[in-house]
């Protein structure tokens, strides 16, 4: 079985998320593998966060903003 | 009212008629939800006019992505159905919220109102007439408005730039300048568009960043430049992006072989004709008045300029000719957006004037039952899966999200619905959070962003509080974009509903916060923007206090004598310093400024002192900075000591007083851009062309046979200005440009002044003796203006003038609640643009003063006693100043205060707290952890 990561991608509600809803909108299709937390400003993504995500296994983690 | 237009307006400012008519829209807004299934059946394609026809749409279609309402229309034109009757109609077949309705009719409608706001916007020239430049003919012509949406990640070619003729990618792009502006001949527009050197270099921009080694050329005649911070976005298009400028109007565009080659052939600085091979040829197209807003104006009874557009006076500029009608945007003349965004809000300001008497007539507020109290409830979750129609159930097995819901820890309700959105369910979901004594939900549909407000409402009318919902966005981050995957859209889905379940077991009932606001606004500043500002408030029946630093009212207008259309400064000052003297509402301080500042957004506390000492302590809601600017004083040109070179200011009082040197001259010399648009002031003074030019106009009206020469860099006559322009040059004004490289050199010659320039028509110096020098010198930001922006905690930008908020979506606003700019103390402006941004602000400004309490989201920063030890690095990271650092109550070291007012619940201060002593309600450590953790935990 191919290499299926996991990613997640902390969004910033009032840019990335907006993309993010946006791409929908506009059918752009892209691999399932990345996991959406919506967060009110990238500057609120504590660095726990990340560690903890990587701890727990995710394979990548974009903090978008 | 969408596919509305207006047909008729009777009646008097307070109490028009006016009479609508709706076009069918063949959908019924309250069923369509947009999933787009009617679009993807529809067999019918035609040209997109959103994308310029550079892609296709179907019959049935929504304009674009982000429109408003987002709700499907059948364009009758095209329709297949409504052509002939008992055909196609798959679009019904296929609409599962039954929102296609055929038999829709056109609609009249009879509304009564107080003001009428014309906003109907402009359309871009069309070139194809024109023909010389190829368009229409030669499908590697494109409009600017075309590469922007072949530039456009959501556009035909999804960001891909290509040569249309053959699909190959364009290596090399030529812009053309003044395309339907600046041009009697081809069009008729003799004004400039003053928007589309702008968004040229803009295009160029982008376009060489999406194309590695892409080559631009912008030909243009001036580079017109003129709006805050656009002289430093040129430099950096020119220095760091590569994009190439060549001052020449090229005529036309041949096409050359059968590929669909541009050839352009124009004469260069140097007067040595060129040809020139482009892959793209863009014209930069203007902008004009369309005949449906012509047929508007003479429905509405307004007034026209020569150019078209809505006639306004310099002191009124969003007031038409009819009282009670008014003006915003590009109606009125061709403008950016910014400036279209201003005049929105003073539109609104000038309507608020006129209506005051009727404030809060018509509002109402909703009522909710009590709300229950869940503390100490174990949580009892609902789960509502969403069908979207087929949006959501054509691609995710909904029935295995709703199975797999129904295993998570604390669910105790799952329920599947064809639309959560629908009335019918947000009932259901009320009656079934009561009936299942709910106390925290999950809404598995689309984006939050847009539905979280209505599942807030459905909450709140169920007794619940409004913030223990989640929304698991299945719809446009799953189904939507994993069409060809069901199978991994199943299992995000599933991944997404647990993430909301997990973040909503730790939600907690939330607090909206109410802030108090005095309903009184400061004013700073008495020139033509602080005078316009205080004024329209008053009149809305707030009371001001107006600061003037000095014992005079009136400001830089004072120095003036004639707008650029003509109309006489000194008699509107008077009136307006008049209407302000004899208005009660407004207590004027003279030589006085604002000394200290405390207190937030409703609740400011400004110390204002007076020349002689005395304070006194004015409490405020809202705030105005209205400072103005400065004349630069030249440090060039031998300014300081040759006599007669002297000032635009200086030259007007003059010229006003018939001083025998001036009058008696034959010779005078402008120049332009003194203090402007080099080294550290990087930035166009945007008064000073318009300004030499109707001096020059004066001077050659006055006596013809004067020789009068204005030395510029770009010629800045923006919008309908380009009339003073061209009649200047019809009388004979000189106009040499000379660049940055070669200044003019200036130098005393007996009882003359001998000015040097290079001649780029002649190609060699030109040595002008003249008995006047003009000096067209730059506006300057009040050289205190950081302190008072200190003081209310607002920046100035590089240059020092005050910076708002946002360019164009906030550009009156700062970034600090309650707090507005206006005028030069924003940017170097003529006396139009800042009375319109005086009246935006205090239009910014009443929005706020016109409640007694203002309700701000609960989603904002919390202390948590038990592990804030005071280390203050929150306090330096917040961007809205809304923490502090105080003394423990209890005496026992520092903690921090959030003043919820200015917390916006960005969290900065969450992602840096070491300690866990900071969260954000809704979003805390511990939800957001439980999210993470939750999205891999399978």
């Amino acid at each position: 079985m191919s290499f299926e990561p996991k990613i997640v991608a902390f969004c910033c509600n009032w840019c990335s998320y907006a993309a993010a809803d946006l791409a929908g909108t506009a059918r752009m299709q892209y691999p399932h593998n990345v996991r959406i937390v919506r967060v009110m400003c990238s500057g609120m993504v504590h660095p726990e966060f990340i560690m903890d995500a990587l701890s727990q296994g995710a394979d990548g983690v974009m903090v978008l903003g | 009212m969408t596919l509305s237009e207006v047909v008729g307006v009777d009646g008097i400012a307070g109490d028009f008629n006016v009479t609508v008519k709706e076009s069918p829209r063949y959908v019924d807004v309250d069923k369509c939800i947009a999933c787009g299934a009617c679009t993807e059946k529809c067999p019918k394609k035609v040209d997109s006019e959103y994308d310029a026809a550079t892609g296709k749409r179907k019959a049935i279609y929504v304009k674009y992505a982000q429109a408003v309402p987002l709700k499907y229309q059948i364009d009758p034109n095209s329709c297949i159905r409504l052509k002939k009757p008992g055909a196609c109609g798959f679009c019904e077949t296929v609409c599962d919220a039954g929102a296609i309705n055929f038999n829709d009719t056109e609609k009249m409608h009879q509304i009564n109102v107080g003001a009428i706001v014309l906003a109907p916007g402009f359309e871009a020239y069309d070139p194809t007439e024109a023909g010389v430049w190829g368009f229409g003919t030669n499908p590697n012509v494109i409009t600017a408005l075309q590469l922007e949406r072949y530039l456009s990640a959501s556009g035909p070619t999804e960001g891909h730039l290509i040569r249309p003729s053959d699909g190959k990618p364009a290596r090399k792009v030529a812009f053309l300048q003044c395309v339907g502006s600046r041009d009697e001949n081809l069009c008729g527009n003799g004004y400039c568009s003053s928007v589309c050197c702008m968004y040229a270099i803009k295009e160029a921009v982008i376009a060489k960043d999406h194309v590695p080694g892409l080559q631009t050329t912008i030909f243009y005649m001036d580079m017109r430049t003129h709006g805050k911070e656009f002289d430093l976005y040129l430099e950096r298009a020119k220095n760091d992006s590569g994009v190439r400028f060549v001052r020449c109007r090229v005529n036309g565009v041949e096409t050359d072989g059968v590929g669909g080659d541009c050839r352009l052939s124009y004469v260069n600085e140097d007067g040595r004709q060129l040809e020139e091979f482009y892959d793209l040829v863009v014209l930069s197209v203007g902008l004009q008045t369309p005949k449906h807003v012509l047929e508007l104006a003479k429905t509405a009874d307004i007034k026209l300029t020569a150019a078209n557009f809505a006639a306004t006076s310099d002191f009124a500029p969003v007031q038409t000719s009819r009282e009670g009608i008014f003006t915003c945007g590009a109606i009125a003349g061709p403008k950016d957006i910014p400036q279209s965004v201003v005049e929105g809000s003073a539109a609104a300001a000038a309507v608020s004037d006129l209506l005051a008497p009727a404030r809060h007539e018509l509002t109402s507020e909703p009522s909710f039952p009590t709300e229950k109290d869940i503390t100490g409830e174990e949580p009892r979750i609902g789960v509502f899966v969403c069908h979207c129609g087929s949006n959501i159930a054509g691609v995710v097995d909904v029935k295995s999200v709703e199975d797999y819901a129904a295993t998570l820890p604390d669910v105790v309700y799952v329920e599947r619905n064809l639309f959560s959105c629908s009335q019918d369910t947000q009932d259901m979901i009320t009656k079934r959070i009561q009936e299942q004594n709910l106390n925290r939900i999950v809404i598995a549909a689309c984006t939050p962003r847009t539905h979280e407000p209505l599942f807030r409402e459905t909450l709140k009318a169920a007794g619940l509080n409004e913030y223990l919902v989640e929304m698991a966005n299945i719809r446009n981050h799953d189904s939507w974009v994993h069409v060809q995957d069901p199978k991994g859209a199943t299992a995000k889905a599933k991944d997404l509903v647990r993430m909301a379940v997990a973040k909503v077991t730790y939600g907690d009932s939330l607090r909206p916060i109410s802030v108090p606001i005095t309903q009184k606004c400061l004013v700073i500043g008495g020139g033509v923007a602080g005078m316009t500002s205080a004024l329209n408030l008053a009149e809305q029946g707030f009371e001001v206090d107006l600061v003037e630093q000095t014992d005079t009212l009136g400001g830089n207008a004072l120095h003036l004598k004639h707008t650029w259309s003509g109309e006489h400064v000194p008699t509107q000052v008077a009136k307006l310093v008049d209407k302000v003297m004899r208005n009660e509402k407004i207590l004027l301080h003279k030589e006085a400024r604002v000394s200290a500042v405390e207190g937030f957004v409703g609740n400011f506390r400004s110390t204002v002192t007076t020349k002689d000492g005395k304070t006194k302590v004015v409490e405020h809601g809202a705030g105005i900075i209205a400072t103005g600017g400065e004349p630069f004083t030249p440090t060039e040109y031998n300014y300081d000591s040759i006599t007669r070179v002297v000032t635009s200011v200086q030259f007007d009082k003059l010229f006003e007083l018939k001083e025998q040197h001036v009058k008696s001259a034959r010779r005078f010399v402008f120049i332009q851009c003194v203090g402007s648009r080099e080294g550290d002031n990087m930035y166009c003074s945007k008064v000073c062309c318009t300004h030499s030019v109707q001096s020059a106009i004066a001077l050659k009206k006055e006596n013809p046979e004067r020789n009068v020469y204005i030395l510029y860099r770009d010629m800045r006559t923006y919008g309908q200005r380009e009339s003073l322009y061209k009649q200047a040059r019809k009388l004979g004004v000189v106009f040499i440009n000379y660049e940055l490289h070669g200044k003019p050199k200036v130098s005393e010659a007996g009882n003359m002044v001998a000015v040097e320039v290079w001649d780029h028509v002649l190609h060699r110096p030109l040595k002008i003796e003249c008995d006047l020098v003009i000096l067209a010198t730059a506006v300057r930001p009040k050289v205190d203006a950081s302190d008072l922006g200190k003081l209310y905690k607002v920046p100035v930008d590089g240059h020092g003038f005050f910076q708002e908020a946002h360019a164009k979506l906030r550009p009156v606003d700062f970034s600090t609640d309650g707090m507005f700019v206006a005028g030069l103390a924003h940017y170097p402006k003529p006396i139009e643009e800042s009375v319109a941004q005086a009246l935006a602000a205090s239009s910014r400004a009443a929005t706020l003063l016109s409640k007694t309490s203002v309700s701000l989201d609960a989603i904002k920063a919390t202390v948590d006693e038990n592990y804030c030890d005071g280390c203050a690095l929150c306090v330096d990271v917040c961007p809205y100043h809304a923490i502090s650092l105080v003394d423990r109550p209890e005496g026992n070291g520092k903690i921090i205060r959030v003043n919820k007012a200015q917390c916006k619940g960005c969290g900065l201060c969450q992602g840096t707290c070491p300690k866990r002593g900071v969260f954000v309600a809704g979003f805390t450590m511990q939800q957001i952890s439980a999210q993470v953790q939750a999205a891999l935990a399978v």
